[in-house]
């Protein structure tokens, strides 16, 4: 790094905060995000399919098996808190949002600049290594939801119904009030991604961007001197402070990002 | 004073705002609802298991806003779209 000193904070922010773009405008691409969001979901659906291999009915689970039945069940129970029906499919969707978003997220903890020295080896200019830190990886997981919860409303409730129930709640079945019960109810439709994915984007986006600050304080060091160690030493004990509570606020995002959607799900199939 | 000085003294005051207001509302409605929970807590201790899931629920919830405020905030004074769009 001696010969980029020379660059400003603000480059350095910049260059961080670059994703690797192919294409233009509308069709750009974050091959970055792409790449480690599909490299995280094949890591984690090994990890999965191991633990289930290796399960055994007659002998106690140890070990990789001990620890993913103990995930499994755990999200099974707080899914079965949510959703009184048959939780199949809630469970095994809710198993994989938690453990992708949770390693996807986990890629903040890696150190700053290491990513980007890898990546640049391989030739690469840029990578942003967290997927949730792009607004269109978190988007891309929140449209899914949506298509899921108006799938479920439709299977629940037939086409007609799902339509019925469109115009005629909150309020009532009089054709005058179609129009605000649609309005509402399309409001609500459209709130619950564009919430899902923001909170997400915004926990993981402010996280990586105090790591890239509290690094810039090394930055500002230009020869060894007694106010330069310092600032190393603070920088150290600032990155660690912070990387153990950004360690709660990747568990808790991707807690949140499961149970919201098995709360939006198990609403979809309520009748009114 | 010219317009690219006015637009980076406005938006240090924009994300001073940002950031100060946003944390007052999320620090008042966390210790609000924590408060609730240790009282619910001395109550019936025996739902603390439960009620302690749904409170980190509820704080992931209130803590959402005022880290996308944060996020924005950062974004402006990193690469404020304001300087460059006249």
């Amino acid at each position: 790094m001696a010969a980029d000193q020379a660059e400003t904070p603000s480059e350095y922010v910049n260059h961080h905060m670059t994703h690797l773009r192919v294409g233009h405008g509308f069709w750009t691409f974050h091959i970055d995000t792409l790449a480690m969001s599909a490299a995280l979901a094949a890591f984690v659906a090994w990890l999965l399919w191991l633990a289930a291999r290796r399960a055994q009915n007659d002998r106690h689970p140890t070990g990789i098996v001990a620890f993913i039945e103990f995930v499994y069940e755990w999200i099974d129970t707080e899914v079965s808190a949510i959703y009184h029906g048959n939780r199949k499919f809630l469970t095994a969707l809710a198993v994989t949002l938690f453990t992708w978003i949770v390693t996807m997220n986990a890629m903040d903890l890696l150190p700053l600049d290491v990513p980007g020295k890898v990546a640049g080896s391989l030739g690469a200019q840029f990578w942003r290594v967290l997927p949730t830190a792009d607004i269109n990886g978190t988007a891309a997981m929140a449209v899914f939801v949506l298509i899921l919860v108006i799938a479920t409303g439709v299977r629940a409730k037939g086409v007609g119904g799902y339509l019925h129930e469109w115009i005629a709640s909150p309020f009532g079945a009089h054709p005058l009030l179609w129009i605000p019960n649609a309005v509402l109810n399309l409001i609500e439709l459209v709130a619950k991604p564009v919430s899902l994915a923001m909170r997400l984007f915004g926990n993981m986006f402010a996280g990586e961007l105090i790591f890239m600050l509290i690094a810039l304080l090394g930055l500002s060091v230009t020869r060894v001197s007694g106010s330069g160690l310092a600032l190393i030493a603070f920088q150290v004990v600032l990155g660690s402070i912070w990387a153990v509570f950004h360690i709660l606020i990747v568990l808790l995002q991707a807690f949140i990002f499961m149970v919201l959607p098995i709360v939006y799900i198990s609403m979809a199939e309520e009748h009114h | 004073m010219d317009a690219h000085t006015v637009i980076q003294g406005c938006t240090a005051l924009a994300i001073g705002l940002i950031i100060g207001l946003g944390a007052a509302g999320a620090c008042i409605g966390i210790g609000i609802m924590a408060s609730k929970f240790l009282e619910a807590g001395a109550r019936q201790p025996e739902l603390v298991p439960m009620l302690q899931t749904k409170m980190f629920l509820a704080m992931g919830l209130i803590d959402a806003a005022f880290l996308i405020g944060v996020g924005l905030a950062m974004f402006f004074a990193y690469a404020n779209p304001l300087l460059s769009g006249h």
